[in-house]
C-alpha cells in the first residue's frame, strides 16, 4: 500500500489546518504546493509503465456495506493530471499578490481547491471522486467573491449556481448508474465496474450517459452550458482562475474518460452525433463570440470555453489516437491558459483595465510580460513546439479516421485554429503592440517571483511539445482496450 | 436496571435542581446550567450500564420496550439536552432585559432546571409502546415546552410565537386524543405492539373506521415532526421563541415525533392492506414536505426562520426514510441523519446566538463579514452550513447518502430525484449564509467575544459533524 497519494491530499489539508493555527500563510502554503509537486514528480517517475494499470492502490474501508470505500490510485492519465495540478498549484500560490485582506483564508481557500482536485484525480471510487470536486466548489465561491475584481458576486453566484446543478445532475446520473448494476455486484469502484464492463455483464442504459453528459459537460463548460464560465474566470482573482480554468474544469473530462468511455462504448456511438453538434457549438460559435471580445480577461475566459471543443473532438473520435490527443490537449491546456490568466492578473494588477481601447504598446513598459504572454497565447493558438500542437495534431488524425461523420466536424475544428489565431494575435497586438497610452509609462515590469512561476508552465509545455512520446505512453495507458 | 429508570433519575435532578435553586445563591444562575448538563451527562453514563428488560410477561413490558431505537434515542436525547443546556449562561443577557426585575435573577433560574422535565417526557415517549402512556409523556413535554416557548414574557415575539404554539399543540393533542380513541375503538387495545394480531381479526366492514384513526394519528404526527402541511407552524414558533429552545424545539422534540411515527408504522406496516395506503401517503407527504420546506426557505431574510423552514426541509428527508421503513438500513440511515441533525443544527443556532448577542438581531444581514470579526465563528457557520447543504466529507452529506439509498433500494426513484432537486436549492439558502460572512462589510469592526463554553460546543459540535461525514461506520454499527 503505497501512501503518496493520500500524502498528495492531506498535505494541502494539514498546512491550512496550521495556517489556521497562526503560522505564515504563504511560507506553509509554497512549502506544501513544492512538497506536493515534488511527491508528483516522484510518481510520475516511479510508475511501471510495462505492467500498467492502477498503481499504488491504497484502500480504506468507509461504509463496506454500501460497497463505498475510499479507494485511491493511479495509472499515466492519473499522474498526468497530478503533475498539471500540482504545477499549477505552486505557480497559483507562488504568484499570489501580496494580500491585505485575510490573508490566511486566501491561501487555505487555495490550498482547499488544489486538495480537492488532486483528491477526486486521485480516487478509484465514483463516489469520492464526486465529493473531492465538490470540496473545491466553496472555496472557489469565496474567493471570487472576496477578492475579485468587477462585478464579482454576480460571476460567483451564476458560477456556483451552474456548478451546483451541474454537480447534482452528475450526481442523479451516478445513482442511477449504481442503480443499474445488478444489486448482488453493487459497487462504485472504477476497476470494478470495468472489469464488468469489460465482461458484458453490465449493461447501463444509455439514458445515464446521456445525464453523464450533461452533468459533466456543465463543468467543463460544454456548449450550451457554457456561460458561467468567461464571467467567473474574467472576475476571479488570478490565482483562482488558474486552478479553475487550469485543473479544476479538468475535472469534467477526466471524469467522461473514466465513466463514460469505458461504460458506455455504445451508447457514446449512438449519440455521438448530438456530441459533435455540441463540439461545433463550443468550436465555432465560442469562437466568433471570442473575436468579438473587448477586454482581455474576455477573450482568455472564452477561449478556454472554445478550446474545450477540441477535447471533446478528440473523445468523440472513440478510438486510441484522438482520445490520447485530448488527453495530451487537458494538460497542455491547462498549463497555456494558467500562464495566460496569470500574465493577466499581473497586468491588471499594474494597470486597472484589461480594455483593448485603454491598452496598447504594454510591451514597451513591460518586455518580459509581453514576451511570456506571447509564448502562452502561441502555446494556447497551437503552434507546433508546444504541447498544445502535439495534441491537437493527434485530436484531428484520431477524427479523421473515425469516419465520414467526422468531415464536418474536422473542418470546423481546423478553421478553429485560424480563428483562434485571429483572436490571440488581435488580444496580442492591441495589448502589448501599437502606440502606447502615455499613462503606461511608468508601469513596472513584472517581478522575478512573477516571471519564475509562468517559466514553472511554459517549460513543461515545450518540453511535451519537442517530444510528446513520452507522455502519450503515459496518458495511454487509461485508454480501455 | 430497571427499565424508566434513567427517566426518573432526570425527573429527580430536576427536582433537587429545583430546590437549590429556591435555596442558594440567587445573584448568578449560571452554575444551575452547569449542573444540570453535569447531571445529564451522569444519567448518560449510567445509560450505558447493562439494563434489564422487562421480563416478558410482567405488567412492565405492555408499556415499556428496550431495544436499539430506544437505546440510541435516549442517549441521543440526553445529548441534545446537554447542548441546550449549556447554550443558556450565553443566552443570560437576553433573558434578564425581557423578564420582570422584581428580585435580582427572576425566573432566570428556572430557565436552564424546565428542559430537564422536557427531556425527562421525551427520553420516557421513545420508550414506550402504549398510546396511553405515548399521550401522558408527550403531555409533560409539549407543556414545559409551553412556558419555554413563552418564556420572554415581555418581549412580543416570544408571547405571539407561545400562543400559536399552545393553540396549535392543543388541536394536535385533540388529534391525537381522537386518533387514539377510534383505534381503541376498533381493535380495543391501545398497546402499539398488539395492534397487528387485533387487526388481522377485524371484519373487513371496521377497516375504515381504523384508517380514520390512523389518519388522525398521522396528522397529529405531522404536526409534531413538522410534516406538510402541518408545518406551519414552525417558522413563527421557531423565530419567536428563545433561540437555546428554537435548538431544542427543533432537535428533541423533532426526533421523539419521529420515534413514535416509526414505531406506530413498523407495527401497521405487517398487514398487507395497509402497508400499501401507507405508503403511498408517506411518499406523497415526504414528497410535499420537501418541496414546501425547501423553497420556502428560498426568500427568507432571518436566519432563525430560514432554519425553521430548513428543519422542516430535514423533516422531508426523514420522511424519505420512514417511506423506506420495509428496507432494513432505514432505521440506521434515519437514526443517523438525526446524530448529523443534532450536530449541524445545533451548531448553527450555537453560532447564530453568538452572533445575535453581538450584534442584536437574527437576520442574515447580521452575519455580514462576519469572517472579519469573527473568523472562528464564521469558520463554524461554513462547517455547518455546508453540512447542512449537503456537501461531501460532513455528516449531513452521509445521511442524505444513507437515506437516498435506502429510498432507491424501496424503488422511490421520483423521491430521490426530487431530493437531489431540492439539495439544490438548498445550496441557496444556505450559500446565502457564507456569503453573508465572506463577501459583505461588517458594520463594525469589533470583534465577538465568545465565551469558553460556546467555544467548547463549537468543537464539540464540530468535531462530530467531520468525524462522523469521514468515519460513519461505529455509530452505524450502533444503531444495528
Amino acid at each position: 500500500m503505497s501512501l503518496l497519494l493520500i500524502l498528495l491530499i492531506v498535505l494541502p489539508l494539514a498546512a491550512s489546518v496550521i495556517i489556521m493555527l497562526g503560522a505564515a500563510p504563504r511560507i506553509v502554503a509554497l512549502g506544501t504546493a513544492i512538497l506536493n509537486l515534488l511527491i508528483s514528480v516522484v510518481l510520475f517517475a516511479r510508475y511501471d509503465l510495462t505492467t500498467g494499470g492502477w498503481q499504488f492502490v491504497s484502500e480504506w474501508k468507509i461504509l463496506p456495506q454500501l460497497g463505498i470505500n475510499m479507494t485511491l490510485g493511479a495509472d499515466g492519465l492519473t499522474l498526468t493530471m497530478l503533475l498539471l495540478a500540482t504545477l499549477v498549484t505552486l505557480s497559483a500560490l507562488w504568484i499570489a499578490p501580496k494580500i491585505d485582506k485575510r490573508e490566511g483564508v486566501y491561501h487555505i481557500c487555495l490550498l482547499f481547491i488544489s486538495a480537492g482536485v488532486i483528491g477526486a484525480f486521485a480516487s478509484l471510487d465514483v463516489l469520492f471522486l464526486y465529493s473531492f470536486h465538490e470540496l473545491a466548489l466553496i472555496p472557489t465561491f469565496i474567493m471570487i467573491g472576496v477578492w475579485g475584481s468587477g462585478d464579482r458576486q454576480a460571476a460567483a453566484w451564476k458560477a456556483t449556481i451552474y456548478l451546483g446543478l451541474g454537480s447534482f445532475i452528475l450526481l442523479i446520473g451516478l445513482l442511477a448508474l449504481y442503480l443499474s448494476i445488478p444489486a448482488a455486484s453493487r459497487t462504485l469502484d472504477l476497476r470494478q465496474l470495468d472489469q464488468m464492463a469489460a465482461a458484458g455483464t453490465f449493461h447501463p442504459s444509455s439514458l445515464i450517459y446521456l445525464i453523464l453528459l450533461v452533468g459533466f459537460g456543465s463543468l467543463v463548460s460544454l456548449f450550451p452550458f457554457h456561460s458561467w464560465a468567461p464571467p467567473a474566470y474574467a472576475c476571479a482573482p488570478a490565482p483562482t482562475a488558474m486552478m479553475h480554468a487550469g485543473v479544476l474544469k479538468k475535472f469534467g473530462l477526466y471524469g467522461l474518460i473514466r465513466i463514460a468511455l469505458p461504460l458506455f462504448p455504445d451508447a457514446m456511438h449512438e449519440f455521438n452525433g448530438l456530441l459533435l453538434l455540441l463540439v461545433i457549438g463550443n468550436i465555432l460559435y465560442i469562437g466568433y463570440v471570442t473575436v468579438a471580445q473587448k477586454r482581455l480577461d474576455w477573450t482568455i475566459g472564452y477561449s478556454s470555453v472554445m478550446h474545450m471543443g477540441y477535447i471533446f473532438l478528440g473523445l468523440a473520435s472513440l478510438n486510441i489516437i484522438g482520445v490520447n490527443g485530448a488527453m495530451i490537449l487537458m494538460f497542455a491546456h491547462g498549463l497555456s491558459v494558467a500562464a495566460a490568466f496569470a500574465l493577466c492578473g499581473e497586468l491588471r494588477r499594474r494597470t486597472g483595465t484589461l480594455d483593448y481601447s485603454e491598452l496598447g504598446g504594454i510591451a514597451k513598459a513591460m518586455p518580459i510580460l509581453g514576451l511570456l504572454f506571447g509564448f502562452a497565447a502561441m502555446a494556447s493558438v497551437g503552434l507546433p513546439g508546444f504541447a498544445n500542437f502535439a495534441g491537437e495534431i493527434l485530436i484531428f488524425f484520431g477524427a479523421t479516421s473515425y469516419g465520414p461523420a467526422m468531415i464536418l466536424p474536422v473542418i470546423v475544428g481546423v478553421w478553429g485554429v485560424v480563428i483562434s489565431a485571429i483572436y490571440m494575435l488581435r488580444a496580442y497586438r492591441s495589448t502589448f503592440w501599437g502606440p502606447m497610452n502615455a499613462r503606461w509609462d511608468s508601469l513596472t515590469d513584472i517581478t522575478a517571483t512573477a516571471r519564475w512561476s509562468v517559466i514553472l508552465l511554459l517549460v513543461p509545455l515545450m518540453v511535451v511539445g519537442f517530444y510528446p512520446q513520452f507522455l502519450v505512453k503515459m496518458v495511454t495507458t487509461a485508454i480501455p482496450r | 436496571m430497571n427499565s424508566l429508570f434513567l427517566e426518573i433519575a432526570v425527573v429527580l435532578l430536576g427536582i433537587i435542581l429545583l430546590l437549590v435553586e429556591a435555596f442558594c445563591d440567587r445573584s448568578n444562575k449560571n452554575y444551575l446550567a452547569y449542573l444540570g448538563a453535569a447531571g445529564l451527562a451522569g444519567v448518560l453514563a449510567l445509560s450505558f450500564l447493562p439494563q434489564n428488560a422487562p421480563l416478558p410477561d410482567s405488567s412492565e413490558a405492555a408499556f415499556i420496550v428496550s431495544d436499539i431505537l430506544s437505546v440510541f434515542f435516549v442517549r441521543f436525547l440526553l445529548i441534545a439536552t446537554i447542548v441546550t443546556l449549556l447554550m443558556i449562561p450565553g443566552y443570560r443577557t437576553v433573558l434578564e432585559r425581557y423578564l420582570p426585575s422584581e428580585r435580582v435573577g427572576g425566573g432566570i433560574g428556572e430557565f436552564a432546571i424546565l428542559p430537564l422535565f422536557v427531556c425527562a417526557g421525551l427520553m420516557w415517549m421513545v420508550s414506550t409502546v402504549d398510546f396511553i402512556m405515548i399521550f401522558v409523556s408527550l403531555e409533560l413535554a409539549t407543556i414545559t415546552l409551553y412556558v419555554l416557548v413563552t418564556y420572554l414574557r415581555q418581549n412580543t415575539a416570544s408571547l405571539e410565537a407561545g400562543t400559536k404554539f399552545l393553540i396549535l399543540g392543543a388541536l394536535s393533542t385533540g388529534f391525537i386524543v381522537y386518533g387514539i380513541a377510534w383505534i381503541f375503538g376498533v381493535t380495543g387495545t391501545t398497546n402499539i405492539l398488539a395492534l397487528p394480531d387485533a387487526i388481522s381479526a377485524l371484519p373487513e366492514s371496521s377497516l375504515y373506521a381504523l384508517l380514520f384513526g390512523i389518519a388522525m394519528m398521522l396528522v397529529a404526527l405531522s404536526f409534531k415532526t413538522g410534516a406538510f402541511p402541518f408545518q406551519f407552524w414552525i417558522p413563527d414558533v421557531y423565530q419567536g421563541a428563545p433561540t437555546p429552545i428554537t435548538s431544542y424545539l427543533s432537535v428533541a422534540s423533532k426526533a421523539a415525533g419521529f420515534v413514535v411515527l416509526i414505531r406506530f408504522l413498523l407495527s401497521l406496516e405487517t398487514i398487507p392492506v395497509l402497508a400499501n395506503k401507507l405508503n403511498a401517503v408517506l411518499t406523497l407527504l415526504a414528497a410535499l414536505t420537501l418541496i414546501f420546506g425547501n423553497f420556502a426557505a428560498i426568500p427568507q431574510t432571518n436566519f432563525k426562520r430560514l432554519l425553521g423552514y430548513s428543519s422542516v426541509a430535514h423533516a422531508g428527508y426523514l420522511l424519505m426514510g420512514i417511506a423506506s421503513l420495509a428496507s432494513l438500513m432505514a432505521i440506521p440511515a434515519i437514526g443517523f441523519y438525526f446524530a448529523a441533525y443534532l450536530a449541524m443544527t445545533t451548531l448553527s443556532f450555537v453560532v447564530l446566538q453568538a452572533v445575535s448577542e453581538a450584534t442584536g438581531g437574527d437576520e442574515i444581514s447580521r452575519f455580514n463579514g462576519l469572517s472579519k470579526r469573527s473568523p472562528f465563528l464564521a469558520g463554524a457557520m461554513l462547517l455547518s452550513a455546508a453540512s447542512l447543504a449537503g456537501i461531501p466529507f460532513t455528516a449531513g452529506f452521509i445521511g442524505k447518502l444513507l437515506i437516498f439509498e435506502v429510498a432507491l433500494k424501496q424503488g422511490h426513484y421520483g423521491l430521490v430525484i426530487l431530493g437531489c432537486v431540492t439539495v439544490a436549492a438548498g445550496f441557496y439558502y444556505y450559500f446565502k449564509v457564507i456569503r453573508a460572512m465572506y463577501w459583505q462589510q461588517p458594520s463594525e469592526e469589533t470583534s465577538i467575544p465568545v465565551s469558553a463554553t460556546t467555544k467548547l460546543l463549537i468543537f464539540v459540535l464540530g468535531a462530530g459533524i467531520l468525524i462522523f461525514g469521514i468515519y460513519p461506520t461505529p455509530l452505524l454499527a450502533a444503531l444495528r
